[in-house]
């Protein structure tokens, strides 16, 4: 299976990577080198087999729903690269 | 004093024949005297160690202490530590020091043990040579020309050359043994779900596991004891009672049936490493252990398998780092698409990317049938060839690796060799089957480690038998030519 440019620039973009121009191309022949090498789970015959999402077969656990946390806001806000008033800082969304 | 294992610094510790702020103290001489060679560390943390030994001493005269009081441990740089920088070996984490402890961190500061630093690592795990580390590569100490493995390539060149009695680890396709073989330490990965996760940076959910590397299989033990047990904060974390893995060390190996997997010891595996690992079975099978061949017929599945699976979870774990919240911020954003993207862009490096680009493409509309869920269709075939195994033998023995460390470089270049590295340990993770890596000879010099499999949550088995071997052997006291210092 091979993967082209324009497709590698799609899912640069859904995962929110820039790639410069001058390194798609080698993104690109790396990934389709790692496809070529999945495309052999195409063999195994896999009908009627469930798929496994976790090894023990867990499944999600619940709680009652009580407030066991405290607010650590500051502490949290203390490593952000900017805030304000307790709030995070971006740059403007809406103009 | 540096030779000695945790439960030889342990007893010495409890009779008072030196304090834990001496122990501390030349560990931190050693890592300044010999890490510019090996750069196993890449935070050292020498004050705070200094202050936790020294309320370690005051708990030892009281005789309050445990098993791990006042020893001094290095931590994988993937482990959250309040205060301390936690980098996971990437740019985008340079900056971030954490605001809580992982649960492991916890479990061991409980013990009264010493945090010394924080140790190298492929950047978020990702790797199997520690090249893709932003602090740079870490060097073998056996042989500073060759890679120590990885991801937990810093843990295992610190215990191999002697910065630390044990370290952490984190194993997700082999990133505990895998390090561990190359440098001729003993390592373990527990049962999925065994070890807490809780503030251990996520690469891949369901295959994460932390561990122990150490000298010995009894100081895995006594670490394991610290580390396992059931956390509410990590809804996998296993719920299964934690037996005290020192009480079963000595039992006779005699009746302990041993399955080999043709499918390791065909195509692909050295021979100078099939003897070694010939020769280590055969002491098992002096000790009253049968060999018995067994079949794992989807092993030639499980490199595509893992590569489906850990890019897929990775590239939603890795999602978080947005240079928002926490960690690298690019400079002068135009606004929020230029931000995240660029971002990203320089926090992440190459491997990491890839990683990140395959686990979008095989989770992304009109691929998820064909990549993620027949990934996980395998995976399930592939747990069931073990399942299947273990209905003959109580555990599975084999090589950790095709092969010795090889060269820096060699390999940094072309990820799909690098990949096939890993193809003895993969499946135990894809499978949650604990497994370990002992040392079991030399080649070239260089160590050859022999992995053991066992059955979920029998990791007290394994200790015994990588016990009873070391009981026997002498592999693993081996320094060769490594400088000493003081």
């Amino acid at each position: 299976m091979t993967i082209e440019q324009s497709e590698v620039e799609k899912i640069a973009e859904l995962a929110r990577i820039r790639i410069s121009d001058n390194q798609v191309g080698e993104v690109t022949a790396r990934i389709t080198e790692i496809l070529a090498m999945v495309d052999q789970l195409q063999e195994a015959d896999t009908t009627s087999i469930e798929p496994m999402a976790n090894p023990l077969g867990a499944t999600q656990r619940l709680r009652a729903d009580e407030v066991t946390e405290v607010n650590h806001r500051e502490a949290f806000q203390s490593i952000a690269p900017a805030v304000e008033n307790g709030l995070y800082l971006v740059p403007k969304v809406i103009e | 004093m540096h030779t000695n294992t945790v439960a030889q610094l342990a007893l010495g510790l409890q009779r008072r024949d030196f304090s834990s702020t001496e122990l501390t103290e030349l560990y931190l001489d050693r890592i300044s005297a010999l890490d510019d060679t090996y750069n196993a560390y890449i935070t050292v943390n020498a004050e705070q160690a200094l202050a936790a030994a020294a309320i370690a001493d005051a708990r030892l005269a009281k005789g309050t202490g445990d098993a791990l009081t006042g020893i001094p441990i290095a931590h994988k740089d993937i482990f959250c530590t309040s205060g301390l920088r936690t980098s996971c070996g990437s740019r985008m984490l340079d900056n971030f020091v954490p605001p809580y402890d992982a649960t492991v961190i916890k479990h061991f500061d409980a013990a009264g043990a010493v945090i010394l630093g924080k140790t190298n690592m492929d950047e978020f795990a990702m790797g199997s040579s520690n090249e893709n580390s932003y602090y740079g590569a870490v060097k073998n100490p056996w042989d500073t020309s060759a890679v120590p493995g990885g991801s937990s390539g810093g843990s295992a060149a610190a215990v191999a050359a002697m910065l630390a009695p044990a370290a952490t680890g984190t194993d997700t396709g082999g990133s505990i043994r895998q390090p561990a073989a190359f440098c001729g330490v003993t390592g373990l990965k527990p049962t999925y779900g065994r070890v807490s996760r809780l503030g251990m940076i996520a690469f891949a959910s369901s295959l994460d596991q932390a561990g122990p590397l150490a000298r010995t299989a009894q100081d895995c033990a006594i670490l394991l004891n610290v580390m396992a047990g059931h956390d509410k904060l990590d809804s996998t974390s296993s719920e299964e009672p934690v037996p005290d893995y020192t009480a079963g060390l000595d039992k006779p190996l005699q009746g302990l049936r041993i399955g080999l997997p043709r499918e390791f010891f065909g195509d692909g595996l050295a021979a100078s490493t099939a003897a070694a690992i010939d020769a280590s079975l055969k002491e098992l099978e002096a000790q009253g252990a049968t060999l018995v061949e067994v079949s794992l017929p989807h092993s030639k599945l499980t490199i595509p398998t893992y590569y489906v699976i850990a890019p897929a979870e990775a590239s939603t774990n890795l999602s978080r780092f947005d240079g928002v919240r926490y960690g690298h911020r690019c400079d002068a954003p135009k606004d929020l698409h230029d931000l995240y993207t660029r971002t990203r862009e320089e926090g992440f490096g190459d491997e990491v990317k890839r990683r990140i680009l395959v686990g979008t493409y095989a989770l992304s509309a009109g691929y998820y049938d064909a990549y993620y869920k027949k990934a996980q269709q395998v995976r399930r075939l592939i747990q069931q060839d073990y399942l299947d195994a273990f209905k003959d033998v109580d555990i599975i023995a084999g090589p950790t690796t095709p092969g010795p460390a090889f060269a820096l470089g060699a390999k940094s270049n072309d990820p799909l060799a690098m990949y096939l590295e890993d193809v003895y340990t993969l499946a135990v993770n894809l499978a949650g089957l604990p497994g370990m890596s002992v040392p079991a000879g030399f080649v070239d010099n260089k160590p050859v480690g022999l992995q053991l499999i066992g059955q979920h949550f029998d990791e007290a088995r394994l200790l015994n038998v990588a016990h009873r071997f070391q009981q026997a052997t002498d592999w693993h006291t081996q320094q060769g030519a490594m400088p000493q210092g003081k």
